[in-house]
């Protein structure tokens, strides 16, 4: 089975007036995502989660370089002309953005952003764009849409405005949708419904999901595989179940264990130091080290 | 001190006297009310002015420019009620008909300013790197040069008129207003939604008028209005030194300089065209404060 998404050692670098190059922000990820499959991406917070996400679809700043190979069910997108990216962007591939409240333009009606999304693509009359919209809406739960299409989007509460966004990024039933922190801005129980929207759609559709977070419990909730990701360099890829269980990589199993739900109460969670560099996580001694400090924290106690 | 006797509340009062503040309503103007106001009051006065101005021909009682060798210098009676100029023109005729000049120069000055303003504006802010270099530098250079002295050259170059002085005025409210667009599509493309409307298929062309510059133009309009004033101001100092309006159709600024000699012996043929500009320069100001405290949160704070 050919994949749907596939990266072949891909580095992204920003440029810099310094005299010191920067690291790559993302250096060197080789990764394949299969049809239908909602695959995890874990990523901690402010550590270019999102530039991987924008490669995809050529959105990245002039300054960033792209190296490597970025495949789109088997299509090389690294070199495309933005008007070849613009054919995918929103037709093949759909992208859902952290903060719902901030990806819906204020001054348009939720509706006719939704619609834009439908002529932006298929060469469609306004009234025809309106009533798939309406459909969209209805489809991701917004009720009563036929009547609220013309709504401003501070009038939807937050999962509302994540609802919609979806509706928007799945308007022209995209093969392959990057979700990117879906759910951060979100309360606990609006997280799940809008996840549950997206694993049902995904199963309606039959498309891909690519998820990234820094949520483990969003990850075991709905992912089928997970790869986990550490300062640009990709660690370890596994089944969601084997990754829980059996962590090969040192800082998975530090991740996993500084994951509050589970641990054992009145004991204070192990931390990963932040000057954890990719090298010396690949050493054992860390995982000790790591151990050691969390019993000095104990005595400490 | 006087008190009404017998109702014991002298006694009362100093008991009570912690309490007495409390009593005062605290008298606080609520920020939004203060804008809406302003923008109300400016509308009205620019509304009444614009009516006035369209309308010059039917409510004037006299041709503007039609001398009455009798009335030289007349003062102000019931059919002449500004009184009289120079060549015994009715000034009240006169101020209608000026009016309508300057405001048709200053207002369409800055019209046609905004036009080019807005997409270099949006261009230089959307794009960044050369784009930004080429525009901001190229009105760098407009900027530089003190604004009656832009505005003089021009003249120099083209010869006095009005066309040439709202012209003039454009070109120098070019880079301000294009850098206050420029700012503001800073701010606004940096949101996610422009990212997301780029995400879902939208050209760079279609982003921009959607979405960027409809969320970028609140401080350009502000600053619009503010410079409407500015540039009924540069008209009337143009026409004043003979450069802008040329006689004998009357202009605001044309007049104040006809009245300039006679200011002792008539000073009605100054007052009243000054007050008129000063009346509109108001209502200018009065709606580019309201619209700047309704659109800038910080504005409203003081």
């Amino acid at each position: 089975m050919s994949a749907m998404l596939s990266f072949t050692d891909v580095q992204v670098r920003f440029a810099s007036d310094d005299a010191v190059q920067p690291a790559p922000a993302v250096g060197g990820v080789s990764l394949d995502v299969q049809p239908g499959e909602i695959f995890g991406i874990v990523w901690e917070s402010g550590s270019g989660k999102s530039t991987l996400a924008n490669a995809v679809l050529g959105l990245l700043p002039a300054s960033a370089a792209v190296q490597g190979s970025i495949r789109v069910a088997g299509r090389e997108v690294i070199g495309l002309s933005e008007n070849e990216l613009r054919s995918i962007r929103g037709k093949e591939v759909s992208m859902i953005f952290q903060d719902a409240s901030a990806s819906l333009d204020p001054v348009w009606s939720v509706g006719d952003q939704v619609a834009e999304t439908i002529r932006a693509h298929a060469g469609v009359s306004g009234r025809e764009a309106k009533s798939r919209a309406i459909a969209l809406m209805n489809e991701v739960g917004i009720p009563d849409a036929a009547s609220r299409y013309g709504d401003a989007p501070h009038r939807f509460s937050g999962g509302m405005r994540q609802r919609i966004v979806i509706a928007a990024a799945l308007a022209n039933s995209p093969q392959l949708l990057i979700a990117d922190e879906p759910t951060t801005a979100l309360d606990v129980t609006i997280q799940a419904q809008v996840l549950q929207l997206i694993d049902t759609l995904r199963r309606q559709n039959g498309t891909t999901v690519v998820l990234i977070t820094h949520d483990l419990g969003v990850v075991a909730q709905i992912c089928d595989r997970v790869a986990v990701m550490y300062g640009g360099t990709l660690l370890e890829v596994a089944a969601t179940a084997e990754l829980f269980a059996r962590p090969q990589h040192p800082y998975t199993r530090a991740l996993l264990a500084a994951n509050p739900a589970g641990a054992p109460r009145g004991r204070r969670l192990p931390v990963i130091p932040a000057q954890w560099s990719v090298e010396s996580l690949c050493a054992a001694e860390v995982l000790r080290a790591s151990a050691a400090t969390t019993e000095r924290v104990d005595a400490d106690e | 001190m006087a008190r009404p006797a017998g109702d014991g509340r002298g006694g009362n009062v100093t008991l009570h006297a912690p309490a007495a503040p409390l009593a005062v309503p605290v008298a606080r103007a609520h920020p939004r009310r203060t804008s809406t106001r302003f923008i109300a009051v400016g509308l009205a006065i620019l509304v009444v002015l614009a009516i006035i101005a369209i309308a010059a021909p039917v409510i004037a009682p006299y041709d503007p420019e039609a001398v009455e060798v009798k009335r030289v210098l007349g003062e102000p009676i019931l059919q002449h009620p500004f009184g009289s100029d120079v060549l015994g023109r009715d000034v009240f005729s006169r101020v209608l008909f000026g009016l309508r000049v300057s405001l048709l120069v200053s207002v369409s000055a800055v019209l046609a300013s905004t036009a080019l303003a807005v997409p270099l504006g949006v261009l230089a802010g959307y794009f960044g790197r050369w784009v930004d270099t080429t525009v901001s530098r190229t009105l760098d250079m407009i900027l530089v040069l003190p604004a009656m002295l832009l505005a003089i050259t021009f003249i120099a170059i083209l010869g006095p008129g009005s066309v040439v002085a709202a012209i003039a005025i454009a070109v120098i409210y070019l880079p301000i207003l294009a850098r206050v667009m420029r700012a503001s599509t800073l701010v606004v493309t940096r949101n996610e939604y422009v990212a997301g409307a780029r995400a879902r298929g939208g050209s760079h062309l279609r982003v921009i008028v959607t979405h960027v510059a409809p969320n970028a133009l609140g401080p350009v309009i502000v600053q619009a209005s503010v410079l409407s004033a500015f540039a009924l101001q540069l008209e009337a100092g143009l026409s004043f030194l003979g450069l802008g309006t040329q006689p004998p159709t009357p202009s605001l600024g044309g007049m104040l300089a006809d009245g300039r000699d006679v200011l002792i012996q008539a000073p009605w043929v100054e007052i009243f065209p000054g007050l008129a500009i000063v009346v509109a320069v108001l209502g200018f100001t009065f709606l580019g404060e309201g619209l700047l405290r309704a659109f800038d949160p910080r504005g409203v704070a003081e």
